[in-house]
């Protein structure tokens, strides 16, 4: 009697690592955050030094084109700083309004007009022609959020806020050394500068 | 590959088997699938934070007083000049006495990190002390643009030279200099 072997079966058991497979990739799903387009789209320039920005207790300060954009990190934060700039500039925000500014990206505009930017959709901001944040001496708004932001995040947070400055590459070095100045009259003197990656073959 | 069928071996015999019902999937197109999911999530999550440049300042303080001037030995001392459309000059000491340049010279590896690292070195020899490198200054022109700017504080961070200011006032003689002959 001959005898047959028995053929293998070359498979496997897949179903455990197919559990972890999906459970990992839930994971990264959930953690991964969409990216929503910047109100003001800025080419960064590169640098070979690698310190990755802080994730949170974060402003940034975005130069391109001559203006000057605000994004701050922290729904609280964003929250607590527009109530103080209210109260400054004597605007009262409602509720929904507030909430609506913790949720949105960096914005461009004088606090005159904060509240149309903010009645307007997620997608018709980036679209709207946002004039920049007042800068000159006469109306010096950006100080006066970099301020009240440093306030809003010593009482939420109970840390000094990070000062992040991210400038277009081909605007002059005038604008960022105003911005420069500005933070340094508020006693600033260390922040980050945003930039690309490169190796050092350049 | 994985089989779909391992329950039914020859089915030549005289009786009639019931086919078993075979319960088993193939999930290795699955997990490929999964993983490969997996694979992008990971990369897109890390790689979308982004690079940053720590940027130190000295203090500016309004009493002038309260701001006391440094004599720092002229030896030492390596001035760039940031001019507009890519130009940079350098020169070593002081302008009207200069151990060497003003000359033009370019950005990257052939040009102003060469330069850097030999005067660097040199400096060293001339203290005698490594504590007391080379020390360079920046001045960003007016027309001078951002990238210019995250350029030259590139290199110093490639070339290890530890300190270095950022000034912005021009003598007459800077400017003219920067604006070609």
């Amino acid at each position: 009697m001959a005898i047959k072997m028995k053929k293998k079966a070359g498979s496997t058991d897949m179903t455990a690592m197919c559990d972890v497979a999906f459970l990992l990739l839930s994971f990264f799903v959930m953690t991964a955050t969409a990216k929503i387009p910047e109100a003001l789209p800025v080419d960064t320039p590169s640098s070979t030094v690698q310190t990755k920005l802080p994730e949170s207790d974060l402003a940034t300060i975005t130069i391109g084109k001559g203006k000057v954009f605000f994004d701050l990190k922290g729904r609280d934060i964003r929250k607590k700083t527009l109530e103080l700039m209210g109260q400054k500039y004597g605007i009262a925000f409602s509720e929904s309004e507030a909430q609506e500014f913790a949720l949105m990206e960096g914005f461009g505009v004088p606090i005159e007009s904060l509240k149309q930017i903010l009645d307007m959709r997620a997608v018709d901001r980036s679209k709207a022609d946002q004039p920049g944040i007042p800068k000159d001496s006469l109306d010096n708004q950006l100080k006066e959020w970099i301020y009240n932001a440093r306030i809003a995040n010593i009482e939420i947070a109970d840390k000094e806020l990070q000062i992040a400055i991210k400038g277009d590459a081909k605007e002059e070095y005038q604008a960022v050394r105003r911005v420069m100045d500005i933070l340094q009259d508020q006693k600033i003197n260390n922040f980050n500068l945003v930039t690309g990656l490169r190796t050092e073959d350049f | 590959m994985a089989e779909l069928n391992t329950g039914d071996g020859g089915g030549k015999g005289g009786k009639v088997r019931s086919k078993k019902a075979n319960s088993k999937v193939d999930l290795t197109a699955m997990v490929d699938l999964a993983f490969l999911l997996i694979t992008f999530f990971m990369l897109t999550t890390t790689l979308s934070k982004p690079q940053s440049m720590d940027l130190g300042l000295p203090d500016k303080d309004e009493d002038p007083s309260k701001n006391k001037d440094m004599k720092v030995d002229e030896n030492r001392t390596l001035t760039v000049l940031v001019g507009e459309n890519n130009k940079m000059i350098y020169y070593m000491g002081l302008l009207a006495t200069p151990i060497a340049g003003p000359k033009d010279i370019s950005y990257g590896k052939e040009g102003i990190r060469k330069e850097l690292f030999s005067r660097k070195k040199s400096v060293v020899e001339y203290t005698g002390n490594k504590d007391k490198g080379i020390i360079v200054i920046i001045k960003p022109s007016k027309k001078s643009n951002y990238r210019n700017l995250v350029d030259i504080l590139d290199e110093m961070a490639i070339t290890g030279v530890s300190t270095y200011a950022i000034v912005n006032e021009y003598t007459p003689e800077e400017t003219k200099l920067l604006e070609g002959k």
